[in-house]
């Protein structure tokens, strides 16, 4: 009765500290890092007028925008060897640029022509934002745009590198980012103080390349949130605050999509998808599934299904409960691009910019509009009060309903 | 912590405390600021000083004090000063305050002054007048800001472009002069060799092409990396490569031999021009003969493990296979000294079987921070490898 009645109070505080948290899209995949934005009731007859804005912005990128109260944020790289690195802040109404800093990378920049230095997606606690980029540079900006600290973690630990690029997003867990470094050559992965800048921790990692994301494993009753850290090994569930491991999933996993967690289970891409639901310092294996094999973009799991995207651009939704393959729909092109599930709607963006909008159904997927926007899409969109935010290699777009 | 880290911490403070709270002049404050700033140190320590610092520096519209502040400073310093610079800039801005436009011209032609703050006032102009790229890039052909030159060799490309091949050529050469970027190396070659001109780019670049080659050493499930060989132990001994002796290797006896890459790139191919030997590892050495002490890059590009040695110091690793290949991959920072320099390069193959895995190449050059060539005095080197001019 005690737990409860603390982690009552603990949610009422937060409550109280910020109202819009529930309204944000703080982080890649969202708040909870699932690809669900809660209570948003987004466009589903996509068209030329529901193009809200479209905003020009420097450089490339291949991160996602955040949104935080009216402001969005994200990401760019440009100049020849991709060394100078751009954070946009944007007015979330209008479009327009509220500010923009640079910095310069002082990791290495070099990625796969595909991907650049502004791969990973920016996180913010709601008064701070954290852009971090392949080159491992690690910046606190407040929401001024007054730097707050910078960690060169790619001239901290010169060989965590991969020539090919680095696109873990970071996490933020209570007073913590949460970063993956993991190279073949050198891989760790460690805490970060959201307030100082300093390390709180730092746990070595299997030493391979590896692309995914940490994920979120909300506090419980008995628990508070865990950080989900994957890798061709596995997953290993690590205490935000201290690094200490919890448990460990050790039949492996993909090293591009990332789990995903939905009701206290975490579904795994791994050997096909895995679900298993953690307990304290244990888990139980739910399923696996062959059939449900994500490519690069991160499972999506809501209302008892989980969607996955495959190389040559096929949905499949399967059941939660056992893992069973329900549906198939193939939709145009190659996908890049994590969905996000909003008002029972599934927002797809494939490569060459297309905007899918699918009704999932019992046993069927219905697409119910699409629009070209004609401009390479490689992020994971955003959402948040009715926008559904996406960035181009030169543009951040909103869409929406007109008013 | 400690005790210099506390030392450090409770001088930090008093310079916090000094700068902000006695009666002293604002210039004095401002070069206070830019120390502090200049002083943080990687690791997320001190950052809330630092903070203040650059609040302090926002409201001081010291922009060419904050400017002069990146010349020697660390690369974590100059992203501090950058954006206390940008918040000068914003400031001054809302205050309706003119940009001091003059006087940031003149700190652009300080050539002397640093590349990346050169660049910063540059754009803060550019932003709000853009005639003046017009005024400044036509005189940044041969700067020590790689980024003025890209756009001083990308106007000349566009101007004989523009031009009859004739006119064209003389343009063209100019602009190879200044470049220092690959794919503008690459247009202007492909141009001037169209118009029947020789271009040397191996030289341009500064790759190094003649090497002493030795292996294969057994490198099976990648266990050779961490074995020392005797070309290795050799080299850690500063002791002369001898071309006459033979060691043990993977599959018999094996000795240097020398080997000459005609690649425009410099790339040397293990996989052509030896043998893609499964498993095995290389070692390819050269020397360099410098004609002063002098901080040099050594730039190199590899899809395989390597280790690299200069005058028998190990000056990097890395044990990565197969995850792409560039010109510029790996930038070393490395100290020559006068006289003849030896590298060595351990260069290392795994036993992956897909198509993208079968590379086994390295490439390497000698360069300043800005990517233009530092070339080897000529000279007739060791390990009978000749070396000078067509290097």
């Amino acid at each position: 009765m005690k737990r409860i009645i603390l982690g009552t109070s603990v949610l009422a505080a937060l409550a109280a500290c910020d109202s819009s948290f529930g309204a944000d899209w703080r982080q890649f995949r969202g708040n909870a890092a699932n690809s669900v934005a809660v209570g948003e009731s987004l466009p589903t007859e996509l068209s030329g007028e529901t193009i809200a804005w479209k905003t020009p912005l420097p450089g490339r990128g291949l991160s996602g925008p955040i949104i935080v109260g009216d402001k969005v944020f994200v990401s760019s790289s440009s100049g020849y060897g991709q060394d100078r690195l751009h954070v946009v802040c944007v007015n979330a109404d209008s479009g327009e640029q509220v500010w923009q800093r640079q910095f310069d990378a002082t990791g290495r920049t070099m990625t796969h022509d595909k991907m650049c230095n502004a791969t990973p997606t920016m996180a913010s606690d709601g008064e701070r934002v954290y852009a971090f980029f392949s080159s491992n540079d690690l910046i606190c900006l407040d929401m001024q745009g007054k730097l707050q600290w910078f960690r060169g973690l790619g001239s901290e630990f010169p060989n965590a590198s991969n020539s090919l690029g680095m696109s873990s997003s970071p996490v933020v867990i209570g007073s913590t980012v949460v970063v993956q470094v993991e190279s073949d050559a050198e891989a760790f992965a460690c805490g970060v103080d959201t307030v100082s800048g300093e390390t709180k921790w730092q746990i070595e990692r299997p030493r391979a390349a590896n692309w995914t994301s940490p994920s979120v494993l909300p506090a419980t009753n008995d628990q508070p949130a865990l950080a989900l850290l994957q890798s061709s090994k596995g997953l290993t569930a690590v205490d935000p605050e201290t690094g200490k491991i919890v448990w460990n999933f050790e039949k492996g996993a993909s090293t591009i999509p990332s789990a995903t967690v939905s009701d206290g289970a975490i579904v795994i891409p791994s050997n096909g998808l895995t679900a298993i639901r953690p307990s304290g310092e244990k888990f139980e294996e739910l399923w696996n599934s062959a059939g449900l094999s994500p490519a690069t973009p991160s499972p999506v799991v809501i209302d008892g299904m989980a969607y996955v995207m495959n190389n040559a651009g096929v949905l499949s939704a399967g059941n939660t409960s056992t893992g069973e393959r329900v549906w198939q729909l193939r939709l145009k092109g190659s996908f890049s691009s994590t969905p996000i599930a909003a008002g029972g709607y599934i927002y797809a963006f494939n490569e060459s910019g297309t905007a899918f909008v699918v009704k999932p159904e019992a046993d069927k997927g219905v697409v119910i509009s699409e629009l070209d926007l004609a401009e390479t899409i490689l992020c994971s969109p955003g959402a948040s009060n009715g926008g559904l935010y996406v960035r181009s290699d030169q543009h951040l777009i909103k869409l929406a309903n007109p008013k | 912590m400690r005790a210099d880290c506390v030392y450090r911490r409770v001088l930090l403070s008093a310079i916090l405390v000094f700068t902000f709270t006695s009666e002293r002049s604002r210039a004095d404050d401002v070069a206070d600021s830019i120390k502090l700033l200049q002083s943080i140190e990687p690791g997320g320590k001190d950052t809330g000083v630092a903070r203040k610092a650059v609040d302090s520096l926002a409201s001081s519209g010291a922009m060419l004090s904050v400017l002069k502040g990146f010349k020697g400073s660390s690369p974590l310093a100059v992203n501090w000063l950058r954006n206390a610079f940008e918040e000068i800039v914003t400031a001054e801005k809302a205050a309706s305050k003119p940009l001091p436009v003059e006087e940031l011209k003149g700190f652009i032609a300080d050539r002397s002054e640093s590349p990346i703050a050169r660049r910063l006032a540059y754009e803060t102009l550019r932003d709000q007048d853009a005639a003046i790229e017009a005024e400044l890039i036509p005189d940044m052909l041969l700067d020590p800001s790689p980024e003025f030159r890209r756009d001083a060799v990308a106007k000349l490309i566009n101007e004989a472009s523009a031009a009859e091949a004739a006119a064209a050529t003389p343009i063209y050469q100019k602009a190879m002069s200044g470049a220092v970027h690959e794919d503008q190396v690459k247009q202007i070659a492909e141009a001037l060799r169209k118009n029947g001109e020789t271009v040397n780019i191996q030289k341009h670049f500064g790759f190094l092409s003649q090497w002493m080659v030795i292996g294969p050493f057994d490198n099976k499930e990648e266990k050779g990396f961490a074995v020392a060989y005797t070309p290795e132990t050799t080299a850690a001994e500063s002791k002369p490569l001898d071309p006459t002796v033979e060691y043990d290797g993977q599959l018999g006896k094996v000795k240097w031999q020398a080997v000459v890459t005609e690649d425009d790139y410099g790339v040397l191919d293990i996989a052509k021009q030896i043998q893609n030997y499964k498993g095995s590892l290389m070692y390819a050495s050269t020397s360099w003969k410098s004609d002063r002490d002098q901080n040099v890059e050594v730039r190199l590009g590899t899809p395989n493990a390597w280790k690299l040695w200069v005058n028998g110091k190990l000056v990097f690793e890395r044990e990565e296979y197969h995850r792409s290949s560039a010109m510029d991959q790996y930038k070393v920072p490395v100290s020559l000294k006068a006289g003849e320099n030896i590298l060595l390069l351990k260069v290392c193959q795994n036993e992956q079987t897909q198509d993208w895995a079968q590379k086994y190449q390295f490439q390497l050059r000698v360069c300043d921070s800005t990517g233009s060539a530092v070339l080897p005095v000529s000279t007739t080197a060791k390990n009978d490898v000749s070396s000078g001019e067509n290097r």
